[in-house]
């Protein structure tokens, strides 16, 4: 039975795995009915860390023979003897650059090397690539010498000049201090979007996943929870689970007590709060059943309490008591009591304006449309 | 003292007049030390790289039993291949007591132990994600064993000298499979005892130069290896 929460994966599918379940002592730690990644497209697979992505990109690598299920290349199975061939049409890059003690030149050829490719031939290869990731200017330089994010880049081109069937990109920027991973990420959106190359990412910076994934499956404790386009699965969560991975702090369950014109309104026990209906939620989402309300923080406007004028058209404006202030760089992230946590993100200077302190009366405002109604078993 | 003082002149002279009998023990010495050398790293370095990498359950157990034997005594290596190659002995048909080639026995058993314990550990010293890249990239098993032994190699280095110095300076084992036979099987270390038993210093000083010689070279080597390398 097709699992409902896995949108349905186009059908040219370079790499596949059905049924796959991973055992390490006594403990599954990775199960996954069906996942694939298309000809030409970027997978970004996330969750947070032990989610079983590495075990999982491993496992699409043909590094790790899953318990039970099958991994499928280009619709055929791969069997135990053809392990090395279909690792030549690979390539992996891992966390840390891992490269060998040698020249930069050295470390980028050495897939090349593996594969028996002629020197005449390397040399022109790896020199184009080392251009491309912006690293030829360190070409005999030592790998011993260079930055963390130098070394990436080093990594990223050894992998990409076997201009490989397959890319598996494990947590490639994990090592590298955020100013250059913001540039890296760039340089290898831009890599991606010119070559046509197949590509699994395991990343847990949901960022990352947008700005480079065509798909994106959110993996938690070993189970593959949502597949689809990375921003309908970040402003449409299944469950809870995959709500709060995404970043949706706020979270409240309630009863819809009516729907109408597209909107449902649900009570909270001790509020209301109206929300737009999702596309196909007619079905499921009617009077007298349960929901869960999901609310960004940076949906949220805060304004102090009696300052709010009629003129707004957010439907959603509930009184409430701040609990909590949490600067974070040039934001504040401001959680607040509606009967309900409720958090919100505000900049410094609106939280300097508004002088906020815990204690203070507040009133949260937010539109219907923000509101995110995922369907709860009765 | 003056009988010091004198033993090191003479044995400056002979050294420098390269006197045969000195060069015939040194070479045997050379020879001995550096065949068993060879077989252990061939017998060693496959194990070594094996209990380094393959996931075994047994691991533990093994790298006991590989320390206990780095650290046994050669002088008990000694008196079983003695036992072993006696007249009335498992293999004493081979007659190869009191040879060169027992000798080459007893220091492979001697230096083997160390050989796969010091590969082992430069091994394990590798980022453990590293064989895991490699085959990532499209290396076969061999490749991946080449080169993570290409990688390791200052410590492997340092695992052969250790092997090497291990069963230049062993007198025990020597004696006692070998006999010290001249011309046959007298080696330095054996010569030194030998010739300070019979009170002739110069001698055994020469010899012990040499002795010495050979393990500052080996140790000169392997510094400047470790030395020439930027990073460590």
């Amino acid at each position: 039975m097709p699992d409902p929460a896995v949108s349905s994966f186009p059908s040219r599918h370079v790499v596949e795995v059905r049924d796959v379940t991973v055992v390490r002592a006594g403990r599954t730690i990775l199960s996954v009915d069906q996942l694939a990644v298309a000809e030409g497209e970027t997978l970004a697979i996330v969750g947070p860390n032990g989610a079983g992505k590495t075990t999982l990109l491993l496992a699409l690598a043909g590094l790790v023979r899953p318990d039970t299920g099958q991994l499928l290349f280009r619709g055929s199975a791969v069997g135990r003897s053809e392990g090395l061939a279909y690792r030549r049409r690979l390539g992996l890059v891992m966390p840390d650059p891992l490269l060998l003690d040698t020249t930069v030149f050295a470390n980028v050829a050495l897939g090349l090397r593996f594969r028996g490719v002629p020197g005449r031939r390397t040399e022109p290869l790896v020199t184009e690539w080392l251009e491309r990731l912006g690293v030829a200017h360190l070409r005999d330089r030592r790998a011993g010498g260079l930055s963390s994010g130098e070394a990436q880049r080093v990594s990223l081109a050894r992998a990409l000049v076997l201009e490989p069937e397959l890319l598996l990109l494990d947590e490639p920027f994990a090592s590298v201090d955020a100013a250059t991973r913001t540039q890296l990420v760039e340089d290898l959106a831009v890599l991606l979007e010119a070559t046509p190359v197949t590509c699994a990412l395991v990343t847990h910076d949901l960022d990352e996943a947008v700005r480079l994934g065509d798909h994106m499956a959110v993996l938690l404790d070993g189970r593959l929870r949502q597949a689809g386009p990375p921003e309908a699965v970040l402003a449409s969560p299944i469950d809870e689970d995959v709500a709060a991975f995404v970043g949706i702090e706020t979270r409240v369950r309630g009863m819809v007590t009516a729907v109408k014109d597209g909107v449902a309104v649900v009570d909270t026990g001790a509020c209301r709060v109206e929300a737009t209906l999702p596309e196909d939620g007619a079905r499921t989402i009617a009077p007298a059943r349960p929901v869960l309300c999901c609310l960004r923080p940076g949906d949220v406007t805060l304004w102090s309490a009696g300052s709010l004028g009629p003129s707004s058209s957010a439907r959603n404006r509930l009184d409430g008591r701040i609990t909590g202030l949490a600067p974070q760089g040039s934001t504040v992230r401001v959680t607040i009591d509606c009967s309900f946590p409720l958090v919100a993100l505000i900049t410094r200077a609106s939280a300097d304006e508004m002088a906020l302190e815990e204690g203070q009366q507040v009133t949260a405002v937010f539109k219907a449309s923000a509101v995110h109604l995922i369907p709860l078993a009765s | 003292m003056g009988l010091l003082f004198e033993g090191i002149v003479q044995a400056f002279q002979l050294l420098l007049s390269a006197d045969p009998e000195l060069l015939e023990i040194a070479g045997l010495s050379l020879v001995v030390s550096g065949a068993a050398t060879g077989i252990s790293l061939l017998i060693g370095l496959p194990l070594g790289t094996w209990l380094a990498l393959a996931l075994l359950r047994g691991r533990g157990a093994a790298m006991t039993f590989v320390n206990t034997g780095m650290a046994f005594p050669p002088v008990v290596v000694g008196l079983f291949v003695a036992i072993m190659l006696w007249r009335s002995g498992p293999l004493g048909d081979l007659r190869l007591m009191y040879t060169p080639a027992a000798m080459v026995m007893a220091e492979v058993i001697i230096a083997t132990p160390v050989i796969v314990g010091l590969t082992a550990a430069a091994l394990r010293q590798l980022d453990p994600r590293l064989r895991l890249q490699l085959l990532g990239l499209g290396a076969s098993r061999w490749q991946t064993t080449w080169w993570l032994w290409r990688e390791a190699r200052l410590p492997l280095l340092a695992a052969i000298m250790a092997g090497f110095g291990s069963v230049i300076s062993e007198v025990g084992a020597a004696m006692m499979v070998g006999g010290n036979i001249r011309g046959e099987t007298r080696v330095l270390t054996t010569s030194i005892v030998l010739e300070t038993s019979k009170g002739r210093f110069e001698m055994a000083i020469a010899l012990g130069i040499i002795l010495l010689a050979l393990a500052f070279v080996v140790n000169a080597v392997l510094t400047r290896a470790q030395h020439r390398d930027p990073h460590r």
